[in-house]
């Protein structure tokens, strides 16, 4: 299948960061076109009908979530735009940042214009420092040029934006712990419901939407709910940047229609498994989404067709695993990652999390009893029911999807007190 | 240990009268000026905020970007995300480590280098990844790691 090179068609362009570039590419033409022929509620409709899901992992919406903003009649709304990109194994957002800035600020725009907004704030990681000073820049320009700011194209509506850099902690990627970072206090999720297109930023009506979505509304207010259906599948419609990683010859960004086949994304985009060597398994939505073993190379690429079989789209980050990783050594990682950003609330991901880190480092020295697998199983479980936000939920995963399919490297460690595939 | 000029804090937190819960750009700006956030620092900042120094502790230590120490002059931050950790993430770290002599969230005696373990740099194509001073190096192996730091040094 070819990729159909939407969201990042400017990427590779020389300069495509530059708003003169971006405009003559197509760039605020949609922005335009609605304020001189759309209404707010018509934009709404069409985001809709189009049948967009937001990109940042949870697959709300977008729509759905414009039109509950909308309907608020508290005022000020705010737009956030979700650059925080924790995710391991995620890069796509850093680049749609870096090299087509103006594009999220045109979907900014229009989200604006559509809920009533007149204040658009990106939340970006620190990490990306960087792609923070290429949006500055944008939003720079784009005011120059009356893109965005007071009275945009000369209309009566106004929306300026503003960067906001974040501090280094990757639940500030959930939405409602992100609006806590920039009111000024550490990043914990909130209690949901409210939701935050009623209470969010300041209890104002708020939507928080990935810089990926953004990225997709310009070419829908543009081609048409029809022809952003002809990609992709019913129920997840459109494009999809995956992030390639790990023992892949070709990784990098592909972006490609929804439902993709796992196996054409690896072998027939991504170049294969490196070195010949044999294809392990792989976590089709980052560290925070259950493995898949070869059972599953068929498996289309959405919402759905992960939920399926009991994974998750997530972000898109596909980190793909051959026959020489240590499944024990992976788990280790990403369970020291969580134990870091578990931000400490609630009992059962603090301790579950920490404990689960003490018992997998017994694994890999060999110090670790049978009954210890079974331990981390039941504390995953433990988190997974009582959990206080999606953290903790995400937290135990992967883990336990590297034990439930690779259980015997488990206790291959345990018998042999070393790693039995001699990866360390 | 040397006083320092506290009258810098007055123009960040100037800058920033207009705007509600603008802490954490404030202790960024501050940890901008000074290398990391002294303790005069932020009872500066409570009293000019009127809100507690503990409030301040509550949010700086929640967040991995904010030091209470001064950093080394090289600030090294390795990747070990899980895309990382799957290209041998953990040996370069342990040759790094080896290397400076340090421990993750150490600074060399000389002050030269503080190391720091991150999750995910956004790079995970390019893997194994680190940063130093906000440039990115990519694809690492020992060797480009001895003449990263040798170059740093
Ligand atoms: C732990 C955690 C981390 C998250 N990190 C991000 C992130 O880095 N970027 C992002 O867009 N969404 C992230 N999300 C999802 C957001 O909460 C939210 O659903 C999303 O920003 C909404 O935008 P969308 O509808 O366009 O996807 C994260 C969620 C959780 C639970
Ligand atoms: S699940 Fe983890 S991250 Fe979420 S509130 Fe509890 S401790 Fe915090
Ligand atoms: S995992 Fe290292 S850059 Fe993403």
């Amino acid at each position: 299948m070819p990729e159909p090179n939407i969201l990042l068609k400017n990427i590779g362009t020389p300069n495509s960061d530059q708003l003169d570039v971006y405009v003559e590419n197509g760039g605020y033409r949609a922005l335009k076109r609605i304020l001189a022929e759309l209404m707010p509620e018509e934009v709404v409709e069409l985001v809709k009908k189009s049948g967009l899901r937001g990109r940042g992992g949870a697959g709300f919406p977008t729509g759905m979530k414009w039109q509950f903003c909308a309907s608020d009649v508290k005022t000020p709304k705010y737009i956030i735009c979700n650059a925080d990109e924790g995710e391991p194994g995620t890069f796509k957002d850093r680049v749609l940042i870096e090299e087509d800035p103006h594009a999220i600020l045109e979907g900014m725009a229009i989200a604006g214009y559509a809920i009533g907004s007149d204040q658009g704030i990106i939340y970006i990681r620190r990490e990306y420092i960087y792609g923070a000073g290429k949006l500055q820049e944008a939003i720079e320009q784009a005011r120059k040029q009356g893109c965005v700011g007071k009275n945009i194209f000369g209309s009566n509506f106004s929306f300026d934006i503003k960067v906001f850099l974040g501090a280094g902690a990757y639940i500030c990627g959930e939405e409602t712990a992100l609006l806590d970072s920039i009111e000024g206090k550490a990043g914990r999720s909130r209690i949901k419901p409210p939701f935050p297109v009623n209470e969010g930023l300041w209890h104002r009506p708020t939507s928080v939407n990935n810089v990926e979505t953004l990225c997709n509304i310009p070419h829908i207010i543009l081609h048409g709910d029809k022809w952003y259906k002809s990609f992709g599948t019913s129920e997840s419609p459109g494009t999809k940047i995956f992030s390639v990683s790990g023992h892949v010859n070709k990784p990098g960004n592909y972006e490609l229609p929804m439902g993709v086949a796992l196996e054409e994304l690896i072998y027939e985009h991504a170049g294969g498994i490196r070195n010949e060597n044999r294809f392990k398994a792989v976590l089709p939505g980052g560290a925070s989404s259950p493995c898949l073993t070869s059972k599953y190379l068929s498996v289309p690429l959405d919402f759905d067709g992960l939920a399926a079989v009991g994974s998750m789209l997530g972000s898109g980050a596909v980190i793909v695993m051959d026959h020489t990783t240590c499944m024990v050594g992976a788990g280790l990682s990403i369970a020291r990652f969580f134990e870091h950003e578990s931000c400490g609330r609630c009992t059962p991901c603090r301790e579950g999390t920490y404990w689960i880190v003490r018992l997998l480092e017994r694994i890999m020295v060999g110090e670790s009893q049978s009954g210890e697998i079974d331990l981390i199983v039941n504390l995953g479980l433990n988190m997974r029911a009582t959990c206080f936000c999606p953290l903790g939920l995400a937290a135990q995963g992967a883990v336990l999807s590297f034990i439930g399919n690779f259980r015997d490297e488990f206790e291959g460690h345990i018998k042999e007190k070393c790693c039995p595939l001699r990866a360390y | 240990m040397q006083a320092i000029d506290l009258s810098k804090i007055d123009k960040i937190l100037a800058g920033h009268q207009a705007e509600p819960g603008s802490l954490i750009p404030i202790l960024q700006e501050v940890q901008l000026e000074y290398g990391y956030l002294p303790e005069e620092a932020i009872d500066y900042i409570a009293d000019g905020l009127k809100i507690s120094a503990s409030k301040i502790y509550g949010v700086l230590t929640f967040y991995a970007q904010f030091h209470t120490q001064p950093q080394g002059k090289n600030l090294l931050r390795v990747c070990c995300g899980t895309a990382c950790h799957v290209q041998g993430g953990e040996q370069i770290l342990d040759h790094i480590k080896a290397n400076l002599q340090l421990n993750a969230n150490e600074t060399t005696e000389d002050g030269k280098f503080t190391l720091q373990e991150v999750a995910c740099l956004g790079c995970c194509g390019l893997a194994p990844v680190l940063v130093l001073n906000d440039e990115v190096h990519a694809k690492l192996t020992n060797e480009k790691i001895e003449e990263i730091i040798n170059n740093a040094r």
